[in-house]
């Protein structure tokens, strides 16, 4: 079997690729979804919410993938559900299963990788205590209430305040439950203002910064969890311990970019990210294999998501249309796009400044927060921006625009950083 | 009142391995457990390591017991079906003074009959282990020392026990034992049974059990040992079990490949009074942090998916404690490390015993073979593409992480002993043991389960009775 563009996920990310790739042209795409419908995550994001940026208004979670299911329909784009992608090979031979069509091998004129992000689990944090039932991570108790129909307790506390846990936070009491509290190691928020607001302030549920839980009680069900105050090096203070009884613990304590398969092919990740190195086509170290969505890096908003993939998409037909060269893929003048201040990683990491289109979107985050700060670019140590922020949340992604015309004559890097006014 | 011939306690690795043996002989044979499955004790929270032997001291049941047992895993493991590999161990020594030390382990291990032992120096053991800590000195090499499955050893033993006609009960934790002319009586919370012998291998709770029969009494103090697992991108960190040499620093820890590919460091060593505190604690995990540099460098703690703790049942003798202690009455007790390594000659010795005690019969149907459960992943593609045209729910893959597909959880379900709790079809299949910790899949083995517990959600379990998973259904729209 071969297929152009095979788009590894069908969320809003594989989505949104694959509608944009049929409206530049690709006649043979196909879509690898996992369950058994499309949508992904959106399925059981049923609060309101997206949608402001792509539609102009505000959408629940399938609301939105409805839109883009719509067109994938339409468009008569080719999707294989409840199939899951066990390998890739590093010549875009794709291996998939599932129920209906068994062990399946498909080779890949591109592959965009679309596989969106796992939770962290609490054994990643290395959280002392008992191990019972009640401990979910927010995702999986997101499903649970909002697509299964069942609670998974009644007095809760959340650790982690990423968005999914805010989010929870008011499911929860919606449905009844007693939410505690919601703790968080950092001295500020994961998650977006708005969710703070919405869902933590307008039910009266307090918000402890630079709080964790240090213990984990009971054996069989959650009797409770143990939390204290901590340093600026994260380590819990004595003498600030606080037990609360709880039978229920949700995690949303950061995401993962599910990288599995594209470490699998030789796709090079970043540290920072934990998704796939790219340049600005959005294509990896990989020739023919090009990411966007949470499996690139995590995304606040899914707008930003179905933007980022509407570009993976075109650059994936360019690829094939171009005939899939390597010398047009991987190029040789790329530079690097290098961080600085508060600037944590860029997506992409590097650029071509001849190939590159007239704009080029730069996404980061900030590690910490900036007040009245400014986002500055540089090339070759020459400043070519500098762009007032009222303020930059490490909860919400950051966007600059890369001319062309500005960096056109870089050969050596572009510097993204932060500085404060003086 | 239940009658049986042989009635063991425990569903640990060592009652079902005494259960296993027994089968072999024409008796009629229970096990009681207390918990909801096998190998919910001691038995699923160990280093899951088959030691070469050099360890124990010669002259004792764990060295003797430990040598042959890790002789006889080769066929265990072949029978019963159960993942095992000879990866070899290495005990390292940072110091020139520590040689001496290194010498008399080989020593004792030459006595208690292990083989293939070697002292290497720094460069050599380096070439083998280029992770080794950069001080290392010299290391002793135990060929014979191997990984293995805890979980499937244990089910092998028990499933095969069943198919060759054992009772497993379970929710079944004895509350009372008396001695009658012909054997004992023994009540459960729920049933009264009575037996002509009665084996006791309650783990760390054996000296209950033994102290309600025997006049002399034992004392089995609960160990604790804290271990964090890391993810299988740092499973091939090192390629042996690593060892430090007993030092300065206490036992130390070890860093060891598991025979699923993913890296375990542990264990901690601390005596509690709590036979039921298998909690992990943070100075404990801090210490493993600490240690595991000393034999390993760069040891990638960042990748670890959980931690855990398991109780070793420790008896202030220092040694295992088997025998006839009281008429009719057996003990397995105190079986801690190495304990896992001589579970197959623990068996053997207490059937031994009881089929001379009873002179028992052959079993003349003993099926020494379980039979293989399929691992879809493990197939070669020929093979899984068959399959899956035969039944495709070996093609719809629910616990992506492990890649374990729905064939495989029912399989798990329907076992000659089926799972019923989630954390029973986890060690059964490893659907929930990856990188996620089952945040995707557990929804979906929760409905497997549930619809072949005849219940909705609310009626699946984690483990125990009391471990509900989600409380009631969200209300109905109004």
């Amino acid at each position: 079997m071969y297929h152009d563009i095979v788009i590894i996920g069908g969320g809003p990310a594989g989505l949104a690729a694959a509608v944009s790739a049929r409206q530049a042209g690709a006649g043979d795409i196909l879509i690898l979804e996992r369950e058994n419908e499309l949508g992904g995550i959106l399925n059981q994001c049923i609060h309101n919410g997206f949608g402001l940026h792509t539609f102009k208004e505000e959408l629940t979670g399938p609301e939105y993938a409805a839109r883009y299911i719509t067109q994938v329909e339409e468009l008569k784009i080719p999707c294989l559900l409840s199939t899951t992608v066990i390998h890739i090979d590093e010549n875009r031979v794709i291996t998939a299963v599932s129920r209906k069509h068994g062990l399946m091998s498909i080779k890949a004129g591109a592959v965009i990788l679309a596989m969106g992000c796992r939770e962290r689990p609490r054994g990643a944090l290395i959280i002392p205590g008992y191990n019972p039932a009640g401990i979910f991570s927010a995702g999986t108790a997101q499903k649970l209430v909002n697509l299964d129909g069942y609670m998974p307790g009644k007095e809760v506390v959340i650790l982690g305040s990423g968005d999914i846990g805010l989010i929870m936070a008011r499911r929860m009491t919606l449905e009844g439950a007693k939410v505690k509290l919601v703790a968080e190691i950092q001295p500020f928020s994961g998650g977006l203002k708005r969710n703070i607001v919405q869902c933590l302030d307008d039910y009266g549920i307090p918000l402890l910064l630079s709080h964790t839980v240090v213990d984990i009680h009971g054996k069989d069900r959650l009797t409770g969890v143990t939390i204290a105050e901590v340093d600026q090096n994260f380590k819990p203070l004595t003498g600030t311990e606080t037990d609360y009884s709880c039978d229920t613990l949700l995690l949303s304590v950061g995401l993962i970019p599910e990288n599995e398969l594209s470490r699998e092919i030789g796709v090079s990740l970043s540290p920072v990210t934990n998704g796939p190195l790219v340049n600005e086509q959005l294509q990896t170290n990989v020739s023919g294999v090009f990411a966007c969505g949470n499996v690139l890096h995590v995304h606040d908003l899914v707008d930003f998501v179905s933007e980022e993939a509407e570009s993976a998409g075109k650059n994936a037909v360019r690829y094939i249309q171009s005939g899939g060269s390597a010398a047009d893929s991987i190029s040789f003048s790329e530079i690097p796009l290098r961080t600085g201040g508060a600037v944590r990683y860029t997506v992409p990491a590097s650029i071509d400044p001849q190939r590159a289109q007239e704009e080029t979107i730069v996404r980061f985050r900030v590690g910490e927060i900036i007040r009245g700060g400014y986002v500055c670019i540089y090339a070759d140590g020459k400043q070519i921006a500098r762009r007032k922020r009222q303020i930059m949340l490490p909860g919400e992604m950051e966007q600059v625009v890369l001319k062309q015309k500005d960096i056109a004559g870089a050969s050596g890097e572009i510097l993204i950083t932060t500085e404060v006014a003086e | 009142m239940v009658d049986y011939d042989i009635i063991i306690v425990g569903a640990g690795v060592v009652g079902s391995s005494i259960a296993r043996e027994l089968s072999r002989y024409d008796a009629r044979v229970c096990v009681l457990e207390k918990c909801t499955d096998v190998c919910e004790g001691t038995s699923k929270a160990n280093s899951a390591i088959v030691h070469a032997g050099f360890d124990a001291v010669p002259g004792t049941l764990k060295a003797a017991l430990n040598a042959a047992g890790n002789k006889a895993m080769d066929r265990i493991a072949e029978e019963l079906a159960v993942p095992f590999k000879r990866c070899g161990a290495f005990v390292v020594s940072l110091h020139e003074e520590d040689l001496p030390k290194l010498r008399e382990l080989k020593e004792r291990g030459i006595q208690n009959g292990i083989t293939g032992l070697e002292i290497l120096g720094r460069e050599e053991a380096l070439k083998l282990e280029p992770n080794l800590s950069d001080d290392v000195y010299a290391a002793l090499h135990a060929p014979s020392s191997g990984i293995i499955c805890p979980f499937e050893l244990t089910l092998g033993f028990a499933e095969n026990a069943k198919q060759n006609g054992v009772d497993f009960v379970f929710q079944s934790g004895v509350t009372a034992i008396t001695k009658t002319a012909g054997g004992y009586n023994v009540e459960t919370e729920r049933h009264a049974y009575s037996c002509r012998a009665l084996i006791n291998a309650a783990g760390v709770y054996s000296d209950i059990i033994h102290n309600m029969v025997c006049e002399n009494k034992i004392e089995i103090i609960a160990r604790r040992g804290e271990y964090i697992l890391l993810d299988k991108t740092a499973g091939d960190h090192v390629s042996r079990t690593i060892f430090q040499l007993p030092g300065v620093y206490g036992k130390g820890v070890l860093v060891s490949p598991t025979v699923h590919g993913n890296l375990i460091v542990g264990p901690t060593s601390e005596d509690i009074d709590d036979k039921e505190a298998t909690k992990t604690t943070r100075d404990a995990l801090a210490d493993i942090v600490k240690k595991s540099a000393f034999g390993v460098k760069n040891v990638p703690l960042r990748q670890a998916i959980t931690s855990f703790s398991g109780l070793r049942a420790h008896s202030p003798t220092d040694d295992f404690i088997i025998g006839e202690s009281a008429p009719f009455f057996f003990d397995a007790a105190a079986i801690e490390s190495p304990g896992l390594s001589a579970v197959p000659a623990i068996g053997e010795r207490i059937a031994e015993m009881v089929k001379e005690k009873f002179s028992l019969a052959k079993n003349e149907r003993f099926n020494p073979l379980r039979p293989m459960r399929v691992h879809v992943s493990e197939l070669p593609v020929p093979q899984r593409r068959e399959l899956i045209e035969k039944n495709g729910a070996y093609g719809s893959i629910v616990c992506r992480c492990e890649q374990i597909s729905e064939g495989e959880i029912r399989d798990a379900i329907n076992g000659i002993i089926g799972a019923t709790t989630l954390d029973g079809v986890k060690r059964r299949t490893r659907a929930g043991m990856g990188r996620c910790q089952s945040g995707f899949c557990s929804p979906r083995v929760m409905m497997l389960l549930a619809e072949s517990l005849g219940t909705d959600l609310t009626g699946t379990r984690k483990n125990s009775p009391s471990s509900l998973i989600v409380y009631e259904k969200t209300r109905e729209d109004t």
